[in-house]
């Protein structure tokens, strides 16, 4: 790896400013540029019509390509999978086979265009409700679920597919994200790390010093926050009063866009036009979805606590998979033959995921010593021998 | 992935740092032992690590044109360029957080804390993730992240400047806790915890940094390399500081002068003191202070923290469950008082002193 060779300081000179050339590339003023659009960008709506590109819900700046039919055939089929992912895991969590399963039901868009968004060498680091995310992108969904089974604290190397571990304490990835956009810069390669958090995580402290950080050295990373209205039971007028959570940007110096986050067409556009920007130089980007959390928070939460059947059944009316199936089917592009096909591959995933969560895979206990650190301790080498002298001694025993 | 990080210098045709260090290290060859802060010592292995290592990188709270409030990073920017030793805003989990993912794309950051009680807000990321990360990835992902964190009182400082954090680190499982006292060990620990692919808080005695010591850091950065050859590492061994036969000072950091101040001072009313530098917290070395204890039959541990549910008290533990057969009685501990750390004028009542030390060793029930 080679730093790029810039004179002293450079890249992270002030004088570097890449508003001021947004601003001069699209032809806008600076609140244009850096505002989000007046409402959240629609571009197909829950009857599965396309919205005029007059009412989309921009002013200038904010205008968004149609994506092509073949890619949105492409993410539709991810969408069914993603829902047939999530209720599969909810299922097995009854089951007994996990311990507990984030469903990100209701969000299965966000999780499909997040994933297709990025290209091959760049990074995505998600939170524990992004599995689907996280198997769009490519890793083995088994492997995901690992974590959730409870036989280790992750299941997928990061290097595989480039994602970080899930997430649990809240916001922290977002500071790794802003670090490994860090160190490709500095050497000067095109990774673009789209870094997710919800709307809860907003709140944290991580949450400022990341798009701080991210902004003041200018880095190619789209923070995406999945405003699905619950941080576990405490609703989002109980997080923050900004007029949205896009508008967050502007205070760092950094674009902000709102989305519909149940549109599929309208994610694909936003955040692939994020993502290139990024890729060119713009610094770091927040894309903001409306989206919504279906289910409860995990299975050991009760949503009837906290909000009303009215609420949930207005959100189910913008279902991002019906939208998309009615806009698909009537544009001639999604066929039955195909629609069987997708159907197929959704059950094989499905299918993949009953057979690997429902086998018990023997942990050696050992492995609790043997990944704390590089070079062990001492100390963990007495500490793994006494286990071994347990479990020699039960073995004798039995 | 072989890191080869082209320096600012050297990308503008200016003079190379390497032929500057070159240099410096010819003239300092020349010199053979000479006298060394600790500052300097830590100044120059970061430094020598830098040059040798295009992927260390050096960031935090002013570190970079004004060198750190205590200059340990002096020169760092001036030498090896803005992007490879810079300024961050001001915020702590900030630092240690893109830290974290620095280290995952190819990068050895050492970063620093300013003060002891303001790397807390770094927390966090330290114990949910620094700690944890290798474990958690079954070791696919490693953090070779050394955070350096002044530490200790002793200064004068106001509230906040004077922790002795070492325990909340030593408490975490994940993180390797040096703590140097001597500029030697503060040169040979530093290059081996940059070299560690394992995370280490690297605490630094702060009333020690313009502490001078007869150093030789030509012959410390060759014995550093020749040992990194060879597989040798000096990570978690103790040093016998001073020997002596009738009892054994456990300390670390800080109270290293004071204990061995001690040993003298006892020397001289016949009672003959061996000094155990501790060095390395985690992992501790079991072997060097026991083997002191079963010889000596008596032992004062000596630490600055607080000495409730502190490392003190885990020595002491230790040393009990492997020595109780030699022991002739129970070990005590000199520690900090359990209250919050003293405004200045009241700073010295609270430090282990070399009266408290005594009076301790008086203690141990000696048959005279």
């Amino acid at each position: 790896m080679t730093i790029s060779a810039h004179p002293q300081g450079e890249a992270n000179a002030p004088t570097a400013d890449p508003i001021a050339e947004s601003v001069r590339k699209f032809g806008i003023t600076v609140e244009d540029y850096l505002l989000p659009a007046r409402h959240p960008i629609q571009m197909v709506n829950p009857d599965g019509k396309l919205v005029p590109a007059g009412e989309q819900g921009t002013q200038p700046g904010h205008e968004y390509p149609l994506p092509g039919d073949e890619a949105l055939l492409a993410a539709y089929e991810e969408l069914v999978i993603g829902r047939r992912v999530n209720d599969q895991n909810s299922a097995l969590v009854r089951q007994g086979r996990m311990a507990v399963y984030p469903s990100s039901h209701g969000q299965e868009a966000c999780q499909v265009a997040a994933a297709l968004c990025l290209a091959e060498g760049d990074w995505m680091f998600p939170t524990y409700r992004d599995s689907v995310a996280v198997m769009t992108r490519g890793v083995d969904p088994v492997k995901v679920m690992t974590i959730f089974r409870g036989d280790w604290h992750g299941g997928y190397d990061p290097y595989e597919r480039n994602v970080g571990i899930q997430s649990t304490p809240l916001t922290t990835q977002l500071l790794h994200a802003v670090g490994v956009a860090h160190a490709a810069k500095l050497r000067g390669e095109e990774t673009v790390v789209l870094a997710m958090c919800g709307d809860g995580a907003t709140s944290e402290g991580d949450f400022h010093e990341a798009l701080n950080f991210a902004a003041v050295f200018r880095l190619p990373v789209i923070f995406f926050v999945q405003n699905n209205k619950y941080a576990i039971s405490v609703p989002l007028a109980h997080q923050s009063v900004a007029p949205s959570l896009a508008h967050k940007a502007v205070g760092y110096g950094m674009a902000g866009e709102r989305v519909d986050g149940n549109d599929l067409v309208a994610l694909l556009a936003v955040l692939g036009r994020a993502v290139k920007l990024a890729r060119e130089g713009s610094g770091p980007l927040l894309v903001e979805a409306h989206t919504y959390r279906m289910q409860a928070h995990t299975n050991a939460d009760d949503a009837t606590r906290y909000r009303q059947d009215s609420e949930v059944a207005e959100w189910q009316a913008k279902d991002p998979l019906t939208r998309m199936k009615t806009y698909l089917t009537e544009k001639g592009v999604l066929t039955e033959q195909v629609e069987a096909r997708i159907t197929d591959r959704a059950e094989g995933v499905a299918g993949q995921l009953r057979e690997g969560l429902g086998k018990d895979v023997p942990v050696d206990p050992q492995n609790l010593f043997k990944y704390v650190f590089s070079t062990p301790t001492p100390q963990l080498k007495e500490q793994s021998a006494l286990l071994a002298d347990e479990l020699s001694r039960e073995e004798a025993a039995e | 992935m072989s890191p080869t990080i082209t320096t600012s210098s050297e990308a503008n045709g200016n003079v190379s740092a390497a032929t500057a260090t070159a240099a410096a290290r010819a003239a300092e060859s020349s010199k053979g032992p000479e006298s060394v802060t600790l500052a300097k010592a830590l100044n120059t292995a970061m430094s020598d690590a830098m040059q040798e290592n295009d992927a260390v990188i050096v960031f935090g709270e002013d570190v970079g044109l004004l060198g750190g409030v205590f200059r340990i990073t002096d020169g760092l920017t001036k030498t090896f360029g803005e992007q490879r030793c810079f300024d961050t805003p001001l915020a702590e989990s900030g630092i240690v957080g893109m830290a974290v993912g620095m280290a995952m794309n190819g990068m050895r950051p050492v970063i620093e804390m300013q003060f002891d009680a303001f790397a807390y807000p770094a927390f966090e990321q330290i114990a949910s993730h620094v700690a944890k990360m290798h474990n958690r990835t079954r070791g696919a992902v490693k953090l070779p992240i050394v955070i350096r964190i002044p530490y200790a009182g002793g200064i004068g400082g106001v509230e906040h400047h004077c922790d002795s954090s070492e325990a909340y680190y030593a408490h975490t499982a994940g993180l390797k806790v040096y703590a140097p006292a001597t500029a030697a060990d503060g040169y040979r620990m530093l290059r081996e915890a940059i070299d560690s692919d394992d995370p280490v808080v690297f605490m630094e005695p702060k009333k020690l940094y313009w502490s001078k010591d007869l150093v030789d850091l030509e012959a410390l950065r060759e014995q550093h390399v020749a040992n990194r050859a060879a597989g040798v590492a000096s990570e978690g061994r103790a040093a016998v500081a001073r020997t002596g036969t009738d009892a054994t000072l456990i300390a670390y950091g800080p109270s290293v002068p004071t204990a061995l101040a001690a040993a003298a001072a006892a020397a001289e009313e016949g009672r003959s003191l061996e000094v155990i530098d501790v060095r390395s917290i985690v992992p501790f070395d079991d072997t060097t202070v026991n083997e002191s204890v079963r010889k000596t039959g008596r032992a004062v541990v000596i630490a600055e923290a607080h000495g409730f549910a502190s490392v003190a008290s885990e020595i002491v533990a230790r040393v009990q469950e492997n020595c109780f057969h030699h022991l002739a009685a129970p070990i005590r501990r000199v520690t900090g008082f359990d209250i919050p750390y003293p405004a200045p004028k009241l700073e010295h009542h609270y430090l282990p002193s070399v009266d408290r030390i005594l009076d301790a060793v008086d203690d141990l029930q000696w048959d005279d």
